[in-house]
């Protein structure tokens, strides 16, 4: 099993342990990561914003990438998953738009082919190696209460996401509470694991961004979570590094671990704490 | 096929506070959310409150509350939902919010129609009131409204919005937005500009919308408010109406630095969005930076296709950068 993996921008600079920790994992799952060293920002839903259009061209490109490697592109984050996927379906669906796109492609020595299957990792590793694989190399089970935060953009819009995220119904996801079982932790079924971490607004609307933070991480709290899980580094920024000014704002004092997805497995596969880069963690475990 | 309902029960006159009542039906193969409904009202309790009207998607009436999801009543067939969400269907309003509830099912809507009028949900034009023929527009023109017009203002999405969640009451939310958009986009209308400078305040407007796509997932007419707002972000910029925010030195930014590095610098684009008010965030800059979590500008990586990327940025950007 091999892929091409679109890093995302925050892997490389603020969630340098989503990186880190992806890489281990995938090591002892038996994938071959090809890095996309090429590939440019994804636009993180702001680019569109500002140009809709660019910010499919850029990404177009992004996918070439993939499919010039003949390998499945994914992804470790759920915006670019959303931006990525978004653009592929707008491409395959529609015909004039390809071609205006791949005018602009030309110019650069590419041509979108729509060959390559867009996947964020917690479906990929799903599809490709399977919970009972995965259940395998479990050799510290977790013990522990978990707490899934899905975040928006990896179950919304579904018709985005259709098929390539195992068919996941955005109201009642089971992807990572199956993987919270077979790592042998117990998945905390609450209200916010679907809703928002308000990510997306917090220069302009601060409050509301520490809001949604905060409703999330009491929600995980007063349901017994030990520790949330989310697959998404924006979300994993607001919860973690956001907490205490959020937590500050509605009075409470909360201490609560978030793991990114690829750290909750490496726990259970009994790798290092250093070498998930835990330490690079705001509230520590 | 044996469903069980679980429905939400106020009566703010005489109840303290909500209940469920559970009622087990057996309903036909092709039955709709809205039959169980009626046939508990008529077959076993009257008193229960619920707005209809059309029956056919058609008045937004009987938007409710399904499981979490906000549906059509009228539109959503027993059978799909119980592929969904299992035999146990949970019935409530769109708001459980105690100051909006009259009664069960039936909520106050006057902030959703507020918003709704604020935007003017009008044509506004200067035409001609005794025309000698039809006001024709080819298909190409009409294809830009992008279904837009298709909104029945059930206030799904409205209810669902993560903004209004969170609290921001202001925010006109999807639908208003929308609406908005159905207008900008039609040649035929002449207040776009004005119409644009209301939406592109922080607070009410496009910029408060936190990207959560709940309105996309739920709009029974396939509206898509979402993609909506995008447009309009874009035509703000198009027009020249954007005002200097840190919204819209946010969007911008990511063109700076995508252009320099191929990838974000993350830490420059906060600083370029905020100006002075960058040091707000400094004790967590602080916490950040001592767990290595920051990238200095020497230490910022650049994506290995710069060249490329540059270039699909000269010869694709549809509009100038002001600074
Ligand atoms: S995407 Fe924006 S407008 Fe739509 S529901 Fe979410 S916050 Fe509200
Ligand atoms: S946009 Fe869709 S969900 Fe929102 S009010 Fe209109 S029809 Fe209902
Ligand atoms: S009764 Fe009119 S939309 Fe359902």
């Amino acid at each position: 099993m091999k892929y091409a993996l679109y890093t995302g921008c925050t892997a490389k600079e603020s969630t340098p342990e989503l990186l880190k920790s992806t890489l281990e994992v995938a090591k002892v799952l038996g994938i071959e990561i090809e890095i996309l060293e090429e590939a440019s920002c994804c636009g993180a839903s702001h680019l569109q914003d500002f140009d809709e259009f660019l910010a499919y061209v850029l990404n177009a490109r992004n996918i070439c990438l993939a499919e010039k490697r003949g390998l499945k592109l994914v992804t470790l984050c759920n915006t670019c998953q959303l931006m990525l996927e978004n653009t592929k379906r707008k491409l395959d669906s529609d015909e004039e738009f390809r071609e205006k796109v791949n005018e602009k492609l030309k110019e650069v020595g590419y041509e979108y082919k729509g060959t390559s299957k867009v996947q964020h990792f917690l479906y990929a590793i799903l599809e490709d190696i399977g919970l009972e694989e995965i259940s395998k190399h479990v050799k510290k089970p977790l013990n522990s209460k978990v707490a899934p935060f899905y975040g928006c953009h990896i179950i919304r819009p579904s018709k985005t996401h259709d098929g390539d995220n195992l068919n996941e119904n955005p109201y009642k996801p089971d992807a990572i509470e199956s993987l919270i079982k077979v790592l042998l932790g117990v998945p905390v079924d609450y209200e916010s694991k679907i809703k928002c971490c308000g990510f997306h607004v917090d220069l302009q609307n601060t409050e509301l961004s520490e809001n949604l933070t905060a409703n999330a991480l009491l929600d995980a709290n007063e349901n017994g979570a030990e520790m949330i899980v989310t697959p998404c580094p924006l979300c994993h920024l607001n919860l973690d590094v956001k907490q205490k000014a959020a937590a500050k704002k509605v009075n409470k004092n909360l201490k609560m671990p978030v793991l990114h997805l690829p750290q909750l497995l490496g726990l259970a596969f009994g790798i290092d704490k250093e070498k998930l880069g835990l330490n690079h963690h705001i509230i520590p475990l | 096929m044996e469903v069980t309902f679980k429905v939400y029960r106020f009566n703010p006159e005489f109840d303290d506070k909500p209940h469920y009542d559970e009622y087990k039906l057996e309903m036909g193969e092709d039955s709709v959310i809205l039959d169980a409904l009626n046939k508990i009202k008529w077959e076993i309790d009257g008193s229960l409150s619920y707005r209809r009207s059309c029956r056919h998607g058609i008045c937004g009436s009987c938007a409710i509350k399904l499981n979490g999801k906000n549906v059509l009543a009228c539109k959503t067939p027993i059978k799909e939902a119980v592929e969904q969400f299992g035999n146990v269907l949970i019935v409530e309003p769109l708001s459980k919010k105690k100051e909006k509830v009259i009664k069960d099912l039936v909520i106050d809507k006057k902030d959703f129609w507020d918003k709704n009028a604020k935007v003017k949900p009008y044509l506004i034009a200067e035409i001609d009131e005794h025309p000698t023929s039809e006001n024709l527009i080819p298909p190409k023109l009409v294809e830009l409204l992008e279904d837009a017009d298709y909104c029945i203002a059930c206030g799904c999405c409205y209810y669902t919005c993560e903004t209004i969640r969170g609290g921001d009451t202001e925010f006109l939310g999807p639908q208003a937005l929308a609406k908005t958009y159905r207008f900008t986009a039609d040649v035929r209308d002449e207040a776009k500009k004005e119409r644009l400078e209301l939406v592109n305040e922080l607070g009410i407007g496009v910029w408060d919308c936190v990207k959560c796509q709940g309105c996309i997932e739920v709009c029974p007419k396939g509206v898509d408010p979402f993609t909506k707002i995008t447009h309009l972000h874009n035509q703000i910029f198009e027009e020249g109406v954007a005002k200097k925010n840190v919204a819209t030195k946010h969007a911008e930014g990511f063109v700076h630095s995508i252009k320099k590095h191929g990838i974000l610098d993350e830490g420059m684009l906060v600083l370029y969005s905020e100006g002075v008010n960058v040091v707000r965030h400094l004790p967590e800059a602080i916490a950040m930076f001592a767990k290595g979590k920051i990238k200095l500008p020497w230490q910022m990586p650049k994506s290995k296709g710069l060249d490329e990327i540059q270039k699909l940025i000269e010869i694709s950007q549809t509009h100038e950068l002001k600074d």
